[in-house]
């Protein structure tokens, strides 16, 4: 895996431009000590949001991946600096250099096929005549008609190309 | 009253559609005039797709929207992911010209065009805002004498500017909307806390999920209640097929059952459990259905 100095350049000012805000952080610490997630893993979002604003390598921190995005830090943050909306706009950058869990892959394939994260399956299908519901659900599933268009605009969007991006760099695992 | 369309997602009608079917029974015998959005798809699910691309989100969310102006009704979330994004991309649609040209340039390939003029509301500030409590409780038959831990879920409420329903820290209109029912709502600590189930962790980095999960689950359990109540088909997955996996994983068997809101409310309109789909779920707690059954089966309230 490598980077050319152009590459590293468009990165580091996306990520800078994600993270505008990060200038204004005092490191108080009042967005780790908010981090559900952060109780349990390793995730330091004080550390990682600090980080992103001086090193593009951000983009492959797996902690990256570990914000429910429930936003206690942002809300409580002091500064008022949108400590979510820089996580989402680091993780964009990491999916479009095709940097992504094979599981969000494959939900993401599961949109573009079916027009739902969630698709229907066999035995919901049976709950769902058991409970007194039709089979399928009056969404995407009843009407081929309406998933075409799901999949025009997913292509139109330019996700079906995102998706297969070839793999720049990998997560890094501790 | 402005009608409504019920925006039903994916996990309600694909999982959970017990919700979907308490969501119907509800809205009906509160006489809410609603109907089906029809050929809606994924709101799209704010954790992953709101994290790769934002125009992509944004344009499918839009569709969405779309839908529900073409029939000049609000749209009712029932989820509060799909709260998050159909709100979210329904505010930055209607306040940021440019987004919103280069979302209808998309969605011309369609035929459609977001306009702005319908608002997303969710199930829970819904009721308590627009029906009412004391108009909830004159459509009642049973008085539910449970313990509840009542589980706020994220996205209902954050980011509260986007919301505008309050202060995060200390919320009571679910805990009002639980106890108009007789229940008690039992406070517990960190009862404000994630499921641990969005932003894609549960789907990407399961054990990561559990553990928030489990926390979450054990502080519920020590407050003696008998059942969760959520407002969020992810959060009620993670709380309800969560407790097998870390029983799978830990042997700590929790054995808490977990209702939507609706469901909650189903049962004191009178609707049967099996009607709810209460008895679907992964965690099944016999002794929690026998006694919401000698409720269901008490004389009516005065």
């Amino acid at each position: 895996m490598s980077y050319t100095s152009q590459d590293n350049a468009g990165i580091s000012s996306g990520v800078k431009n994600a993270c505008k805000d990060i200038f204004k952080c005092m490191q108080c610490g009042v967005c780790s000590g908010s981090c559900p997630s952060g109780r349990h893993t390793s995730l330091n979002i004080r550390k990682l949001v600090r980080k992103a604003a001086r090193n593009s390598d951000v983009i492959r921190e797996e902690e990256l991946w570990m914000c429910t995005t429930c936003y206690n830090c942002q809300e409580r943050c002091p500064r008022n600096i949108d400590i979510v909306d820089a996580v989402l706009g680091i993780r964009t950058l990491a999916a479009h250099e095709g940097i992504m869990h094979s599981e969000h892959r494959k939900v993401s394939e599961l949109l573009l096929e079916h027009g739902h994260a969630v698709p229907i399956d066999e035995e919901n299908r049976k709950n769902r005549v058991e409970i007194g519901l039709e089979e399928l659900p009056e969404t995407v599933h009843k009407y081929p008609e309406e998933l075409e268009e799901i999949k025009t605009l997913l292509s139109s969007c330019g996700f079906d190309r995102l998706l297969g991006k070839k793999r720049k760099g990998s997560l890094k695992r501790k | 009253m402005k009608g409504l369309t019920i925006f039903l997602g994916c996990l309600i009608p694909n999982r959970y559609p017990g919700i979907e079917m308490a969501t119907r029974l509800c809205l009906a015998k509160l006489d809410i005039d609603f109907v089906d959005l029809e050929g809606a798809s994924c709101c799209p699910a704010p954790g992953v797709f709101r994290s790769f691309d934002e125009p992509t989100w944004l344009a499918v969310a839009a569709r969405n929207i779309v839908l529900s102006e073409t029939l000049q009704r609000d749209i009712l979330t029932i989820c509060n992911g799909c709260f998050a994004s159909l709100a979210d991309a329904n505010q930055i649609l209607k306040s940021e010209p440019q987004l919103r040209e280069k979302t209808n340039e998309h969605l011309a390939k369609l035929g459609k065009e977001f306009k702005g003029n319908v608002e997303v509301r969710h199930i829970i500030e819904y009721l308590y805002k627009d029906v009412g409590i004391d108009n909830i409780r004159s459509h009642l038959d049973k008085t539910l004498d449970l313990r509840v831990a009542v589980h706020y879920g994220c996205h209902l409420l954050k980011p509260s500017r986007s919301r505008g329903l309050g202060a995060f820290e200390r919320p009571e209109f679910f805990d009002e909307l639980i106890e108009c029912l007789g229940a008690t709502s039992v406070d517990y600590p960190d009862k404000m806390e994630c499921c641990g189930a969005g932003g894609g962790v549960r789907s990407a980095l399961k054990d990561d999920s559990l553990k928030m999960a489990d926390h979450k689950l054990s502080r519920i359990k020590e407050a003696n209640i008998d059942c969760i109540v959520n407002a969020c088909p992810f959060c009620h997955m993670q709380l309800d097929a969560g407790q097998e996996e870390i029983r799978q994983k830990t042997g700590t068997d929790y054995n808490i059952p977990v209702l939507h809101y609706t469901q909650l409310l189903g049962l004191a309109m009178g609707f049967p459990a099996e009607m709810l789909g209460i008895d679907r779920n992964v965690t099944i707690n016999k002794d929690f259905i026998e006694k919401i059954e000698r409720i269901l089966l008490s004389e009516e309230m005065e």
